[in-house]
């Protein structure tokens, strides 16, 4: 029965010139349309033409004139246009990759549709993850090693690891690496074994995670505003010199106060980060076998022996991973210094920031280049180590 | 206990955050009554408590926020927050005013248009084409596989700043800054190796006789693919699809970079930040407009929290 059904299969989609021309033709079609689709969206005035145009079709005319006259209302315009990007952005993917999966179904034998296939499949995202990834990595590297007039240099490294103000940049890397990600590791662990055993630990844990669908940009105008200072004597509208100022103490203005800004800086961080590492840990906790616990509580070992000598050692892997996924994004940290130390004023620069700087306000790329060199070269060894850990034993559970 | 242990386990397999909870919940309840403990209440006390002042702490920034957010400008500018528990039913304290000031002129409901716009496709292509890769990857033997799938799985380790200059480069020459296009394959194109990552992890594992099967029935791989796989992968495909959408409607860099700030493509945190540039002080308007930037992935987390956990449990950590 199933060698009929194949052959039966095989031989509805057998080539003919016909059907095949027409596959193709709908696949250029597709093509032309989501082409045309994107100069449309380039065009802010695009979209009042289409609707006015159909007004003429259905013939109302007196309408069509008033929208070509006046334009339409900016929020329609912009609804609009929005809902047209919608459908040519995620109909558009599919409708290409149907298209093709046809075209190819229809123009070739089975033989030859076998052996393009998988590259239909696989094509689009491993020439996107060239385009975006591999070749501009290549230009970079390129770049960090190449001088205004195209020649070999290596001044750039050296700016990078000799100027001063690139020795800060540094320093405060080292501060956010080291309290950043120890600090999120051990609140995070440290809170994941006091909820599991508490009541509506679920609830508790909401509490903690949340900020982690907060963004960056966000978060940064949050603590911000925790960390509003006004002169002495004005009534303070930030939270912690409010506390300060309550016990009588002189109001600090802790975002403009080096170093101390850049550690405000990182418990933003922290605040954002701890409730991933929570709730992985919160997992791996629950996966240590009771029955170890149970012995060990057995043998009269205190609540909090069990946890530094029992749980802590069997947990060892996870702490790895989830330390070198917030290290990581520690590392590249960008927008909570760039939006709260205002591009990096007051000494809170880091390496990404002063990257940006070099790019956009420098125009340095040479520069610009070599420190997302010197990125990459930090984080190489931390992903390894991390992926080998993902695909041992995967993370957490 | 070891009678009651698993017993527990089979009550609660059906849902699966009281399989993960449940177990481990009776065998503490049962360590407590038979156990040799000492003071448990007090104990407990203390834990409670502990847990109680750290998830204080950790809510009372975003609280101030949102209480701010709805305050006129004269009371947030010289009174704290916490003052209106004072009295917290005197109506004429709150105000509206605020969002309806930073939805209006200070362009954050068009930044609000243009994040969903940004956000829903830079969900949608990645995951369509990493799951497409991921089945290639996983069920066709085509030559070079191994060695292609290295080498997405390798620069997983690439930070997006080391692609930044030659990108930005090019999107200048090919005219694809500021526009949404050339926004969401960027997004597409960072996000990807994690996408294939994780769901060629998950689709590589799914019961080889289901698709031999369907092979056999005469299935093409376009069949097999779309009305097999994707199916069974839904769990996977839900979480990256969480994750890439909070990324991606929280991100500030690469919108920055390739959309740039003008109102007509700016995403909210572009305009927030924006704002924090022009209006520092000015906190009715900052306050509301991070809240208006919150609201979709607080909602989006709340609604999915199990999903947005599994995914993170299964690796979705974003390089």
């Amino acid at each position: 029965m199933p060698v009929e059904t194949r052959a039966e299969s095989t031989q509805r989609t057998t080539p003919r010139p016909g059907r095949s021309v027409a596959a193709i033709g709908v696949l250029l079609a597709i093509v032309a349309v989501l082409w045309w689709s994107v100069g449309f969206l380039a065009d802010p005035a695009a979209f009042d033409r289409v609707v006015a145009g159909l007004l003429r079709f259905v013939g109302a005319d007196g309408s069509a004139a008033a929208i070509e006259q006046r334009g339409l209302t900016p929020v329609s315009r912009k609804l609009g246009s929005a809902a047209v990007a919608l459908v040519v952005g995620v109909g558009g993917v599919w409708a290409l990759f149907v298209a093709a999966n046809r075209a190819i179904d229809a123009t070739f034998g089975l033989r030859t549709r076998e052996k393009i296939r998988p590259w239909l499949f696989v094509g689009p995202g491993i020439g996107l993850i060239f385009l975006y990834l591999l070749l501009p990595m290549l230009g970079t590297i390129y770049r960090s090693f190449t001088d205004n007039d195209g020649g070999f240099t290596l001044s750039h490294y050296q700016f990078a690891l000799t100027d001063p103000s690139m020795l800060l940049a540094f320093r405060n890397n080292v501060l956010w690496l080291v309290f950043g990600t120890t600090g999120s590791v051990l609140i995070g662990v440290g809170f994941a074994a006091l909820v599991d055993r508490v009541k509506r630990e679920a609830l508790a844990k909401s509490f903690i995670f949340l900020p982690l669908s907060i963004s960056f940009v966000g978060a940064s105008v949050i603590w911000r505003f925790v960390y509003a200072w006004q002169p002495e004597g004005q009534p303070q509208t930030g939270l912690i010199n409010a506390i300060i100022t309550g016990f009588g103490f002189e109001p600090v203005p802790i975002l403009s106060l080096s170093p101390l800004n850049t550690f405000a800086l990182i418990v933003v961080m922290i605040w954002l980060q701890t409730g991933f590492a929570m709730v992985i840990f919160s997992a791996a906790i629950k996966s240590v076998p009771s029955e170890v616990i149970e012995a060990a509580r057995l043998d009269g070992a205190g609540e909090f022996v069990v946890f530094l000598r029992i749980i802590l050692p069997m947990i060892r892997g996870t702490i790895l991973t989830v330390a070198t996924a917030i290290f990581i994004a520690i590392l590249k940290v960008f927008d909570i210094v760039w939006v709260m130390g205002r591009g990096g004023n007051f000494d809170t620069e880091v390496v990404a920031t002063r990257m940006f700087k070099e790019m956009f306000q420098f125009q340095n790329f040479g520069r610009a280049s070599a420190l997302a060199v010197l990125l990459l070269l930090v984080v190489i060894p931390v992903m390894v180590v991390n992926i080998r850990n993902m695909n041992r034993q995967g993370v957490g559970a | 206990m070891s009678v009651t242990a698993p017993s527990t386990v089979e009550q609660s397999a059906p849902t699966q955050r009281g399989a993960m909870r449940a177990p481990r919940r009776m065998a503490w309840r049962s360590r407590g009554a038979d156990g040799p403990t000492r003071e448990p209440g007090q104990r407990s006390l203390l834990v409670r408590a502990l847990v109680v002042v750290i998830v204080v702490v950790w809510s009372l920034p975003t609280v101030g926020l949102l209480i701010s957010s709805f305050r006129p400008p004269g009371a947030i500018a010289t009174s704290g927050w916490w003052t209106v528990f004072a009295h917290p039913f005197e109506i004429t304290q709150w105000t509206l005013d605020n969002y309806i000031a930073v939805l209006g002129d200070r362009g954050m409901f068009d930044a609000f248009v243009n994040s969903v716009v940004i956000a829903i496709p830079a969900t949608v292509i990645p995951i369509s084409l990493a799951a497409f890769a991921a089945y290639a990857f996983a069920w066709i033997d085509f030559p070079g596989r191994k060695p292609l799938f290295a080498l997405v799985v390798g620069l997983l380790v690439v930070p997006l700043q080391m692609t930044l200059v030659p990108l930005l480069e090019l999107y200048v020459r090919w005219d694809l800054t500021g526009t949404y296009l050339g926004t969401w394959l960027a997004h597409t194109g960072f996000g990807l190796p994690m996408a294939v990552f994780l769901l060629y992890n998950y689709i590589a594992d799914l019961p080889k006789e289901i698709l031999e099967s369907a092979y056999v029935d005469g299935a093409s791989h376009f069949a097999a693919f779309t009305r097999l796989v994707l199916p069974l992968a839904a769990p996977v495909l839900a979480a990256f699809a969480i994750f890439q959408f909070l990324w991606v409607w929280n991100d500030f860099l690469v919108a920055f970079v390739f959309l740039g700030t003008s109102s007509d493509v700016a995403v909210l945190t572009a305009q927030l930040q924006q704002l924090v540039g022009t209006r520092g002080e000015s906190w009715h308007l900052l306050t509301a407009g991070a809240f208006v930037s919150m609201v979709v992935p607080l909602v989006v987390f709340l609604a999915m929290q199990r999903h947005f956990v599994r995914g993170l449990l299964t690796g979705g950590v974003k390089g």
